[in-house]
């Protein structure tokens, strides 16, 4: 049995998961990660994680993209190369709106997404670190490190919480390569 | 969460009485995991029909130039930016789905945003092809771009709508697309982890090693989020840029300030038809019925009622200020479309885009998909005869009688515009085919709270009862079973 690395704890309904959440904890189960088919709204307390800071990512590069387009347009129409166009200023500012807006947009949702999948480590080709197959489909999985836990009082929590199935996994990820 | 139940009396979203969370999955993966069916044969046979068609009109136009088209010098635009102009609309509505109504938690958007958005990307690819063609000379459309060059560096005039307009599209295009993407990675995920062999190394690739954590999903969730929060504005700045095009001339007819709204309703109305035209076909052919229901149609039916209103307000402002200006030019623009040369297009439009969509207001009509699927072809058309009647009838006729002409199309014009119909429908098509067509992980987030069985047993249980004279689509006989 010491060959067991993860628990998993599968559960079919999204609130028998969250109690079992809360019996873990009360137990003082430590929980490693929860996957899940889709978002679990109030889990991110649960477990303590913090509030994701993207959105300060997006707004800084958003911004980003106003001053690039802002410094662009100024400097083709203003600095390099005014033109005459009936005698009026160069410096039109109505008219950088709408490339300021579009750039501000372009460079906010990119800068964003960039910066999610930098920190997720999401890209074409990365190995998912996916420790049960069915979690993209229709089970909701505790995953719990057997090596700080005793597995027998874990085991005996998840089955007390609803755990329709619990798993012993002898390595942390499932391999995509055998076949 | 899924613990909070909606009310009852709220149309179910999800229909069906034994649907579980694997029962989505299997639904809405089967088109993509089984052989194509003789259906989708014979309508990819046919888009890629047009699709060559197209190919042969965009080569004719680059060899020739766009003398190949029936442009004459009074009517210097015509079909190429009325297509431009009804694509970048069509694809309006995507992106109205899946951000504005996201913002307002519409969940009935979950189970239609990812083929409306899959629409928008084709129909811009579309729209952006009927750019590069009416530029002539296709080969230099980088001049349009901000880029340096050997003559200064001549830069691009900043103070014109049609910079603006290769800023918007482009940028609507690239956030569309990321929007997208990003929003698909779950799914193909779950495609991933069903698959064998090389399909699922293929998908493993496509999915970004997405694994579904905690942490992963609670960004997902603030990503989609602000992703909708900046194209809201997006949406309705693209439409309004492409309004300016017209807009910020002086041509009588063109020359409004109610451009910007008037654009944004028309594009958002012919998106919902093209939607309606699309899913009623695809529910049906790949089963979805479960999921794209009665409620969904019908609540898209209702969003068309109400822009096509807006868009007939807007063609009785436009008459009525042209009036009011007392400007002679303006006033013989408008009584020229209604009663010139060009009187069956106007009147095509007034019918199409005004008086036929009025019928929604009927239940019968709008919960009818015979009728449903009719009256959305009736709004393609009439949105396009828009835009045509838009362009050309403010052209045809301009402040010199001697120069006024009339359009009439050559086989190249009606070719590139079938063609890109045809180039529209292989790339959905080859979607269909590919992709889930259905965002799986927003439906299944709504199964425990709107979907019928969870009503029926909210009924079942005693929580909650129809009220008297209830005709929505719950099954009360069901629910004492």
């Amino acid at each position: 049995m010491s060959k067991v690395k993860y628990i998993l704890g599968h559960f079919d309904d999204p609130d028998v998961m969250m109690s079992g959440i809360d019996q873990l904890q009360k137990s003082n189960i430590a929980i490693e990660d929860v996957f899940t088919p889709f978002p679990i709204h109030g889990i991110e307390n649960k477990l303590g994680i913090k509030r994701s800071r993207l959105p300060i990512a997006a707004f800084c590069f958003g911004l980003l993209g106003t001053i690039t387009a802002f410094t662009m347009v100024y400097y083709m129409l203003v600095i390099d190369w005014p033109m005459n166009i009936g005698g009026k200023p160069a410096f039109a500012f109505p008219d950088f709106i709408p490339v300021m807006f579009e750039l501000t947009v372009l460079f906010a949702a990119y800068g964003m997404v960039f910066t999610f999948f930098y920190v997720n480590h999401l890209f074409p080709g990365r190995a998912p670190r996916v420790m049960d197959l069915r979690a993209t489909n229709d089970r909701f999985v505790i995953a719990i490190d057997a090596s700080l836990n005793d597995i027998n009082s874990v085991d005996a929590v998840l089955k007390e919480a609803g755990a329709i199935e619990i798993k012993h996994n002898e390595r942390k990820y499932i391999s995509y390569d055998e076949e | 969460m899924s613990s909070h139940s909606e009310s009852i009396i709220r149309e179910p979203l999800i229909t069906g009485k034994a649907i579980s969370y694997s029962q989505i999955t299997e639904d809405i993966c089967a088109p993509v995991e089984r052989m194509p069916s003789k259906a989708w044969w014979i309508g990819f046979s046919i888009a890629v029909a047009g699709l060559l068609l197209w190919l042969v009109a965009v080569s004719y136009t680059f060899w020739n130039g766009i003398g190949a088209w029936g442009l004459n010098k009074t009517v210097g635009w015509a079909w190429d930016i009325t297509n431009f102009v009804w694509w970048v609309g069509i694809g309006h509505a995507g992106t109205l789905i899946s951000a504005i109504l996201l913002l307002f938690r519409q969940n009935w958007r979950n189970s239609i945003n990812r083929s409306a958005e899959a629409m928008t990307i084709f129909a811009v690819i579309c729209a952006a092809s009927f750019i590069i063609a009416h530029m002539g000379r296709a080969w230099l459309f980088h001049w349009a771009l901000p880029l340096p060059n050997q003559y200064g560096s001549l830069w691009v005039n900043f103070n014109s709508p049609l910079v603006w307009d290769v800023f918007a599209i482009s940028t609507y295009f690239s956030v569309s697309l990321i929007f997208w993407y990003t929003g698909l990675l779950p799914d193909i995920a779950t495609i991933r982890d069903r698959a064998q062999g090389l399909r699922r190394r293929i998908y493993s690739i496509l999915s970004f090693g997405w694994n579904g954590s905690v942490k992963t999903w609670q960004r997902f969730e603030t990503v989609s989020l602000i992703l909708a929060g900046v194209s809201t504005p997006l949406v309705l700045s693209v439409h309004t840029i492409v309004s300016f095009d017209f807009a910020t001339s002086v041509i009588p007819g063109w020359h409004t300030t109610i451009f910007p709204p008037y654009f944004v309703a028309g594009a958002i109305f012919s998106g919902f038809a093209m939607v309606l035209t699309l899913l009623i076909i695809a529910r049906k052919v790949l089963g979805f019925e479960n999921y794209i229901t009665m409620a969904h149609i019908e609540s898209m039916n209702k969003i068309i009622i109400l822009t096509g209103s807006i868009v007939g307000v807007a063609y009785g402002t436009e008459f009525f200020i042209a009036w009011y200006s007392g400007v002679e030019y303006e006033q013989y623009a408008f009584i020229n479309r209604a009663t010139g040369p060009y009187w069956w297009a106007y009147w095509s439009m007034i019918t199409c885009n005004v008086i036929s969509p009025q019928l929604f207001w009927f239940k019968k009509i709008r919960t009818s998909i015979t009728a449903t699927w009719i009256l959305s072809i009736f709004v393609n058309i009439g949105m396009w005869f828009e835009r045509f009647v838009i362009i050309v009838t403010s052209l045809h006729r301009d402040y010199l009688p001697s120069s006024w002409a009339m359009f009439y199309p050559t086989w190249v014009d009606v070719s590139i515009f079938i063609g890109s119909l045809g180039l529209f429908f292989t790339l959905f098509l080859l979607f269909l085919r590919v992709l889930p067509a259905i965002a799986m992980a927003e439906v299944k987030l709504l199964l425990k709270g709107s979907s019928e069985q969870s009503k029926l047993k909210l009924i079942e249980h005693g929580h909650a009862a129809l009220p008297e004279g209830y005709n929505g689509s719950i099954e009360v006989e069901n629910a004492k079973n």
